[in-house]
């Protein structure tokens, strides 16, 4: 290997094909989840029993009504996956919020302070990683009952340790440059230096966390309602059709394929275009 | 090193006093504990019968420091659903989780390593951009839901694996590889990342122009810097699968303690709840402090601080 030999690399950020499949499969998502009501060509809560279990439209005796076939109870498949994607879109993207509330401002004054209250942030990032967040969110779950905000707040409560890892090493690296030296100089509060000068210089670290966020906290609530202590049914969550499906798996694979391949893409393409984000901000990896 | 390892070990320290305040806080969280053990059927004798005889009668602090009392001798309380004692239980369900947890950690380790270290040799080749698309893959995986389509395919179809139970070494294996698939991305890209800045070092030219073979190069001089934060993730992914293995467990009916923690859950066991969660955070505590003291080892520039 000789030092002259500059290798191409890969293409990075929106030249990268990875980044704009990714962005073209939340799109989509997006909108499905946006404007399901409008899409579905049934009722995804109307059970229909004689109708029960039908195949999807690749196997032989399919219905051109029901394209993705019918679930135990006969409700349509395709309606059931599209509001499904409604609620993982909606707490993908509410979890993110109220985790990186609380974890944007506690990274932002552990790196902006240091001293003892740098201190105290490390120490509550020590001990949320400790904290086993599958077992406590089904915990609290089992204990108050399930429902959309309760789990939306326990998850929230458990995921925010990225956003404040990756705040507080940005805010320390931002913190010491010459234009915060210069706000200072000029006599701006702490205040105002925080969401004028520090919030936007990192904001672009934490678009890129919110995106694996989102994919995360996705994963967790499928996970959740599989182990049927997440979103209460008959709600069409993908993890929770994946667990109504199961009994079934072994005649009709597909009842479990199908919700199980959407979550498996959406996450994948929240991933890519989280990925293709940070090349794009030229952001390391958290 | 000495003032080192004291200082973790009064973080440690602390960080298990509050977890186990948390965990008791979690447990009451619902109210009223006797009348969820009495059950929907008893009458107001039978609650306060109840509640008296497990001492929830007593000022929350005295509960609290009670049960910490007892925790740190060891002594985890009596399980209303089970009848036995706590410790007991745990004892027993352990040797299933954490035989799950270290086979999924070898499956990882044997995987991720060589993987990294290819990609990071063959950098932006076809075969490192394929390892970082399986990384991409693998971490969009819902682990439940490969875990049931491999019983589909091994357990049914091709009849090789047991679907359920963990009666023989071949049990561990489907769920094994569904825990290893949560930890494989990270240790790869790690690896990879890694190798390919320990390789463009100082050190590693020196190595080269000494005229070292090149297994000699990768396996002495660069592996043994990137393998630092490898074991240090791979200890923390430990402690993460240990947490997270309770999916599994529920997939592959493996009566781990993860499958402990969740029956109790639906039966409002709670000493039980709150000390799979005390144990399982002790365990992940020990074992970032395992890592940390194998970095110091490792790496003598990470003993100063």
């Amino acid at each position: 290997m000789s030092v002259s030999t500059i290798t191409a690399g890969p293409r990075r950020g929106w030249r990268s094909a990875g980044t704009w499949i990714g962005a073209i499969i939340v799109g989509i998502a997006a909108f499905c989840a946006l404007f399901a009501p409008l899409l579905v060509p049934h009722d995804p809560f109307a059970q229909d029993i004689p109708n029960r279990l039908m195949v999807p439209f690749w196997m032989e005796g399919s219905s051109p009504d029901h394209l993705l076939g019918t679930d135990q109870l006969g409700r349509d498949y395709l309606a059931r996956l599209i509001y499904g994607c409604r609620i993982s879109m909606m707490i993908g993207v509410t979890v993110s919020i109220v985790s990186g509330l609380i974890g944007i401002t506690l990274g932002v004054l552990g790196g902006f302070m240091g001293g003892r209250i740098d201190d105290a942030v490390l120490f509550a990032i020590t001990t949320r990683l400790s904290i086993p967040v599958v077992l406590v969110a089904l915990a609290v779950v089992g204990l108050l009952g399930s429902s959309l905000p309760l789990l939306v707040i326990t998850l929230g409560l458990l995921q925010w340790d990225r956003f404040a890892v990756v705040a507080r090493s940005t805010t320390m690296q931002v913190r010491n440059l010459d234009f915060v030296s210069a706000a200072w100089c000029a006599g701006c509060s702490r205040f105002r230096i925080l969401t004028r000068e520090v919030l936007p210089n990192i904001a672009s670290h934490l678009v890129v966390v919110a995106t694996l966020e989102i994919a995360l906290a996705i994963l967790l609530e499928a996970a959740l309602s599989f182990l049927g202590l997440g979103v209460p049914p008959p709600l069409p969550s993908w993890g929770l059709m994946i667990a109504e499906a199961k009994d079934y798996m072994f005649f009709s694979p597909w009842v479990i394929m199908i919700p199980g391949a959407a979550l498996f893409v959406l996450v994948l393409g929240i991933n890519l275009l989280g990925d293709g984000l940070r090349d794009q901000f030229g952001a390391r990896s958290p | 090193m000495l003032q080192f390892l004291v200082r973790r070990l009064i973080v440690a320290l602390l960080v298990t006093v509050t977890v186990m305040t948390l965990a008791f806080m979690l447990t009451r969280l619902s109210g009223d504990l006797a009348i969820s053990i009495a059950g929907p059927s008893a009458t107001k004798a039978d609650i306060d019968a109840v509640r008296l005889a497990y001492g929830l009668d007593r000022p929350l602090v005295v509960q609290f420091f009670d049960w910490v009392g007892h925790a740190a001798t060891g002594d985890l309380g009596d399980s209303y659903f089970f009848k036995t004692r706590v410790s007991q239980l745990i004892g027993e369900r352990m040797p299933v989780t954490l035989t799950l947890g270290l086979t999924g950690l070898v499956i990882a380790l044997v995987v991720s390593l060589p993987l990294g270290i290819l990609a990071a040799v063959r950098e932006n080749t076809p075969f490192d951009r394929a390892v970082q698309v399986v990384a991409l893959l693998g971490q969009a995986m819902p682990s439940f839901w490969l875990g049931l389509i491999l019983m589909i395919v091994f357990g049914l179809q091709l009849g090789w694996l047991p679907i359920s139970g963990a009666d023989s070494w071949q049990s561990f294996i489907m769920p094994g590889v569904v825990l290893a698939f949560s930890a494989i991305p990270a240790l790869t890209r790690l690896t990879r990342a890694g190798m390919i800045q320990s390789m463009g070092s100082d050190y590693i030219r020196t190595a080269r122009a000494k005229g070292l073979s090149r297994a000699s190069i990768l396996l002495k001089h660069a592996l043994r810097n990137a393998a630092i934060p490898v074991v240090a993730i791979a200890a923390v992914q430990l402690g993460f699968m240990l947490g997270g293995s309770i999916v599994i467990e529920q997939v592959f009916a493996l009566h781990g303690v993860g499958y402990l923690a969740w029956e109790s859950i639906q039966k409002n066991d709670f000493p039980v709840v709150q000390s799979v969660v005390l144990v399982l955070a002790v365990i992940y505590v020990a074992l970032t402090m395992l890592a940390d003291m194998m970095n110091a080892v490792l790496d003598p520039r990470l003993r100063g601080g």
